[in-house]
């Protein structure tokens, strides 16, 4: 089950100014806490025990500010399954009858909000929308790989969303339609066009699963490239700013760095079939660059 | 959060497991691209003892095609390159965005034409080797 750290830590500074009986009260407090969360857990382990069928989890654990849990480890989670269970699920049942202190980050639960992309049994995915029965038992469950870990699942996003930020994720146009409350429309061919890359919902998966990105901090990512796919395709934003997009595209550590290895599209929990979008900007890098008039 | 616990190389040495088709394309290529940069320093140097005469040559492909890992070696060259080129193709239609959708099926088949390719040669590459 999950491992119980005695905290000890905030013990320290109250000690010497405590009276011996806030002392007392406090150890008391403690032992109860301890007790209840001990019965917790034991409930939880019989509810797993009789369960018709139950899922195992190996989940990875690291918390910096506690001593005693800064060495990483996985803790196991045994879950009662029930039909349609996401990993999403499984975590937030372990989190709520085996260990509190259990970290992870998650908003809508059905794959928009793109806050909880994990790596589920050596693959990038989003925990809620796995189900636990594509899944072969242990469930392996971490964080991201090629982010530095914050806490427990939680991975540090900043540098994906610099990325992202770099190429100006936001629809730009110099050549504003004549009257000013007219809509600026878009041909339905240019719209399917760009459509699977609108789906982008900044998860990051693509950019953990690429092995570039994991070497080069300053490649743009898959995500990044798409991004700037959808934007750069888009024909109302015009020739300038399709030339100003191409520019960003094509300095050193942009759309050249890609390999085609195929991670980021594999991964994708939308489906965007990111590589071809980075194979298209590359040819219209090219084309941009190669003139023979 | 003053701190991060950054997972280092370690966990990436056992990352191969989880490999799809395109990372081991990637691999490959990439492997044996390099294998064939060092076959053409040894292929020149063989060439060069033309050089110093035409006997000189010729006593020494005989005596490199005489040895039975020579033969071996040089079925795995075989290998090596009609992989290269089978891949390479691949990749030429993946620079061209044509059937980017079918690009694990097309590393599985050219993994399938050169062990067939590889296998049909190996009667050719060591008929008349003594071992």
């Amino acid at each position: 089950m999950s491992t119980q750290v005695p905290e000890s830590v905030e013990e320290e500074s109250a000690t010497e100014t405590a009276s011996a009986g806030k002392q007392k009260r406090d150890a008391k407090k403690r032992e109860r806490a301890e007790r209840v969360q001990e019965q917790r857990e034991a409930e939880a382990a019989e509810k797993a025990r009789s369960a018709d069928d139950t899922f195992h989890l190996k989940v990875f654990r690291y918390d910096p500010e506690v001593p005693e849990k800064q060495e990483p480890r996985f803790d196991d989670f045994h879950v009662p399954y029930k039909q349609g269970m996401t990993v999403l699920d499984a975590l937030m049942w372990a989190r709520d009858h085996y260990d509190s202190s259990l970290t992870f980050r998650h908003s809508c639960r059905q794959a928009i909000c793109g806050s909880d992309a994990l790596f589920v049994n050596g693959s990038q995915r989003l925990g809620c929308k796995t189900q636990l029965s594509d899944l072969s038992e242990p469930i392996r469950v971490e964080p991201l790989p090629h982010a530095d870990v914050v806490k427990d699942l939680v991975v540090d996003m900043e540098h994906f969303y610099d990325q992202m930020e770099s190429v100006e994720p936001y629809f730009q146009t110099n050549s504003l339609p004549d009257d000013e409350l007219d809509e600026q429309r878009q041909t339905r061919e240019n719209r399917e066009k760009v459509k699977m890359s609108t789906r982008c919902i900044w998860c990051s998966a693509c950019m953990s699963s690429c092995n570039i990105a994991a070497g080069d901090n300053e490649y743009l990512g898959p995500a990044a490239i798409n991004k700037a796919y959808r934007f750069a395709m888009d024909e109302r934003e015009g020739e300038d700013m399709k030339q100003r997009r191409l520019e960003i595209l094509e300095q050193e550590h942009g759309v050249w760095r890609c390999q085609t290895q195929f991670s980021c599209t594999e991964v994708c929990p939308k489906d965007i079939p990111l590589t071809e979008h980075i194979q298209e900007l590359k040819r219209e890098a090219i084309k941009n660059n190669l003139k023979f008039w | 959060m003053s701190q991060s616990y950054n997972r280092g190389l370690i966990e990436d040495f056992s990352r191969w497991r989880e490999f799809s088709a395109g990372m081991w394309a990637w691999i490959f290529h990439k492997f044996t691209g390099w294998v064939l940069v060092g076959y053409l320093f040894t292929h020149i140097a063989v060439l060069s003892t033309a050089l110093s005469g035409a006997a000189a040559y010729t006593n020494t492909i005989q005596a490199l095609e005489s040895l039975l890992v020579v033969r071996i070696l040089e079925v795995g060259l075989l290998a090596v390159a009609v992989f290269h080129i089978l891949n390479g193709l691949r990749l030429l239609f993946v620079d061209l965005g044509v059937g980017l959708e079918a690009q694990d099926k097309s590393f599985y088949a050219s993994l399938i034409l050169t062990g067939v390719i590889v296998v049909a040669s190996v009667p050719t590459f060591l008929s008349g080797v003594s071992i």
